[in-house]
């Protein structure tokens, strides 16, 4: 535990989980706001103008803390890991300077006039300010993934004299396949959050009997929109990134497997628990065959085991590798039921009425965020233990002049502050959702 | 090239702190200038469609600074690691405040975020501040490139130097009191009634106190790097900063007696930016100053990533520049004109 190493990744770990939480939500709503902007304005119908507003409310707050847990982010890149990013600053600093320059201010911009209102500003600017925010927030996702990306599968580099990383070829660096299917998994893994929430929102009223007419507005919408995310996050983008694994890292994807033997027809393992003393998943339910279809698209393919590769290319937590993605890949097939069986019910005319699925629509809500962090500790516990993909280890990477006693009191700050901000927003934001969509401002 | 993103770097600098300066200053002074819930929330409308893009300049500074010059910011954010993290949490609350406050319409609940805000905005420029002075009085840079150092040790500027001490507190103060009389001219110009009468006769003291801080802070310079000023004379920049900074400065105290507080307020600007400029130009190439000597310290030279990734970088900074200062234009054309505070329920 006396390890600076340890606490450098449990801070930038914990801190990084914490902040996704936020800008999940706010890529999901942001799309949202536009779709229900966008039915306003070709139905005329007040109820879909009274959620644009309803949301905006709710993504400010949201947005107030995704934004200043973004700044450490920034800073312990340079902080904590700054071997890394003296070697890798020449290829990852131009995403993540593309990134201020390009999205933030644009968000910044028009945060201010979303915010500021339709009354102060004018319907037409408010439009657009909602899609500048759209656009804005996925885009500075992009440049995020795209450094990520090049941690993951560096391409579009030079290695100089003096062992730093250079930028060779900016096309290649910007358009890696890797940041292209990652981005669109991740994008849709956001809508699926967003879809959730809302819905969630709408199943309260519904189950309560307020606001009938806006809550069934955003169930069809939350819905709709919801299985189409909840399937795309699965196929074709969680499949591509799959595929990409398997051929790049496929040290890791025998790790999320909890897969020790090499062999043909690979059985997938849907429950086991990974015992790496004996070297065998334990109690495993498992179907053969399959895996080998998902990885190379033959049941009779080849999927090597952790032991046909050398133990110091091992990821370094292949329990927690494993089960971050067993939870990811079971919560994703739960989403499709769920909102298949909603969208089912909705077009019966009966989902209003069916308040058993009303009850799991509500409670749902937590299970997307849970999800897409499971889905990043894959990418990042599988990545080990490079921090660059076969160039960096994550050893080399760290600042060695910090020691542990810096790094444990700033773990231990950040923890305090955050737990004080999940409360704060967490309570201003169920304060919105009780005052409810037709909320006059006045009225407060 | 090397020196181009030298200065795309230290223009950015000056340009938040200029930008972020006012909102800051407006956060050191509302408790004064602000004593109703209506005058805190002029105040904060005022400020509150800027701010956020005013600390994006930040990011973008830093995002220019990994982009060109890796090393320097490994080594500095690294060696200054705990300084760094004070930064940020006081950033964080800071945010939380101006975003959160008028969310709940409650005394007590507005009465914490108000001092928070005020505290945050008077600790960062301190902050701030001592962290250039260790940039102009340097740092233990050795053969390994990097350092750590604490936040501070006998407070004598000398080895082994800490992140305050003597010198950096002074320019700490000297930054506070600035920001402060830089909010004063901004809230001067913008509020109207009460706040501005506070504002207006709060920025002729804090002025005074900038020229006599300025004084000192130069001389102590002097006396803690002195060879900061020996490219001075040879060096058009450094004259070139050097004439904005003193035109500002008399904009200043002009648009104070003629009570042309936007004139006094781009004076002010214009001071911040070219005292900065200045010491840029003073300072160049050396980033970050090793007190083992002038082999050890990092340049833009010795620290800068290769020619190809800055071209590029520049392709895509003269495409991005003109639409940011366009959202600003936009931004400043909305808000044009004296502040109105919002409704409840509305706006900041």
């Amino acid at each position: 535990m006396g390890d600076p190493l340890f606490w450098h990744r449990l801070q930038f770990g914990f801190t990084v989980a914490y902040h996704y939480l936020y800008p999940q939500l706010t890529m999901g709503l942001a799309l949202f706001i536009v779709v229900f902007k966008l039915l306003g304005r070709s139905s005329g119908n007040e109820v879909y103008r009274d959620m644009a507003r309803f949301w905006i409310r709710i993504f400010g707050i949201n947005f107030a803390v995704g934004v200043v847990t973004g700044i450490p982010m920034e800073f312990q890149f340079g902080t904590n890991w700054a071997r890394f990013s003296h070697l890798s600053g020449g290829v990852i600093g131009q995403t993540l300077a593309m990134e201020g320059l390009f999205a933030f201010f644009l968000e910044s911009t028009f945060l201010g006039l979303l915010i500021w209102g339709e009354q102060k500003i004018g319907p037409k600017l408010h439009d657009l300010a909602a899609w500048a925010l759209f656009a804005g927030s996925w885009l500075s996702g992009y440049f995020i993934i795209v450094s990520n990306a090049f941690m993951q599968h560096p391409v579009g580099y030079t290695m100089a004299p003096d062992g730093t990383f250079q930028l060779a070829r900016f096309w290649t660096y910007l358009l890696n396949p890797w940041a292209i299917v990652e981005y669109l998994h991740n994008m849709m893994g956001a809508v699926v959050t967003g879809s959730f929430f809302v819905t969630a929102v709408a199943a309260y009223w519904t189950l309560k009997g307020l606001y009938v007419e806006h809550a069934r507005k955003t169930l069809q919408v939350g819905v709709a929109v919801g299985l189409l995310a909840s399937l795309l996050v699965a196929f074709p983008t969680g499949d591509q990134q799959g595929k990409l694994v398997a051929k790049h890292q496929p040290v890791s994807l025998a790790a999320m497997e909890g897969r020790f033997q090499s062999g043909t027809y690979a059985e997938l393992n849907f429950i086991g628990q990974p015992n790496l003393a004996e070297q065998k998943l334990d109690n495993p339910i498992r179907m053969p065959g399959l895996l080998s279809f998902i990885a190379y698209g033959s049941f009779s393919s080849n999927v090597k085991g952790l032991n046909d590769f050398p133990q110091e290319h091992w990821p370094t937590n292949i329990e927690l590798l494993y089960y971050s993605f067993h939870i990811m890949v079971g919560l994703g097939t739960l989403f499709i039921g769920i909102m298949g069986l909603a969208l089912l019910f909705l077009w019966k005319g009966r989902l209003e009425r069916t308040r058993p699925l009303l009850w799991v629509l509500m409670l749902a809500f937590p299970f997307p965020f849970i999800a897409n962090t499971a889905g990043w500790m894959v990418t990042e516990l599988g990545r080990q233990p490079w921090l660059i993909y076969g160039l960096l280890r994550t050893s080399a990477g760290s600042s060695h002049l910090v020691h542990a006693g810096q790094t444990v009191f700033t773990s231990l700050g950040f923890a305090g502050l955050y737990i004080v901000l999940w409360f704060l927003s967490a309570f201003l934001i169920l304060r919105e959702i009780s005052h409810g969509p037709t909320a006059t401002p006045a009225g407060h | 090239m090397e020196m181009l993103w030298f200065w795309l770097v230290s223009v950015m600098v000056a340009i938040y702190a200029v930008m972020d300066g006012f909102d800051f200053g407006a956060g050191i002074l509302h408790l004064f200038v602000a004593k109703t819930n209506a005058e805190r929330r002029e105040v904060l409308g005022a400020i509150g469609p800027f701010w956020d893009g005013n600390e994006v300049w930040l990011l973008a500074a830093g995002g220019a600074l990994f982009l060109a010059f890796p090393r320097t910011l490994a080594a500095g954010f690294s060696g200054f690691y705990l300084a760094m993290f004070l930064v940020v949490w006081t950033l964080i609350l800071r945010g939380i405040s101006i975003e959160f406050r008028s969310h709940v319409q409650d005394d007590l609940w507005r009465a914490f975020w108000d001092r928070t805000f005020a505290m945050a905005s008077m600790l960062l420029p301190i902050l701030l501040g001592a962290a250039l002075a260790n940039v102009i009085r340097g740092v233990p840079l050795d053969n390994s490139g990097y350092f750590n150092i604490p936040l501070f040790t006998d407070f004598s500027a000398k080895n082994p130097v800490g992140i305050l001490d003597w010198f950096t507190v002074l320019i700490g103060v000297f930054v506070l009191v600035t920001i402060a009389a830089h909010g004063a001219l901004f809230l001067a110009w913008k509020t109207e009634g009460p706040v501005h009468e506070r504002s207006r006769a709060l920025a002729k003291p804090l002025w005074a106190a900038v020229v006599g801080l300025w004084v000192a802070a130069t001389f102590a310079t002097r006396t803690v790097s002195p060879e900061i000023y020996s490219q001075f004379p040879g060096s058009f920049l450094a004259w070139l900063f050097f004439g904005v900074y003193l035109a500002g400065l008399a904009a200043v105290f002009y648009g104070i007696t003629q009570q042309r507080y936007l004139l006094a307020f781009l004076g002010s600007g214009a001071f911040i930016l070219g005292i900065l400029a200045t010491t840029a130009a003073c300072v160049w190439p050396v980033m970050l100053k090793s007190t083992y000597g002038p082999a050890h310290s990092l340049t833009a030279q010795n620290t800068s990533v290769g020619g190809y990734g800055l071209r590029v970088g520049l392709v895509w900074w003269l495409i991005g520049f003109p639409i940011v200062i366009g959202y600003f234009t936009l931004l400043f054309r909305i808000h044009r004109g004296k502040v109105k505070a919002a409704a409840e329920g509305q706006g900041y």
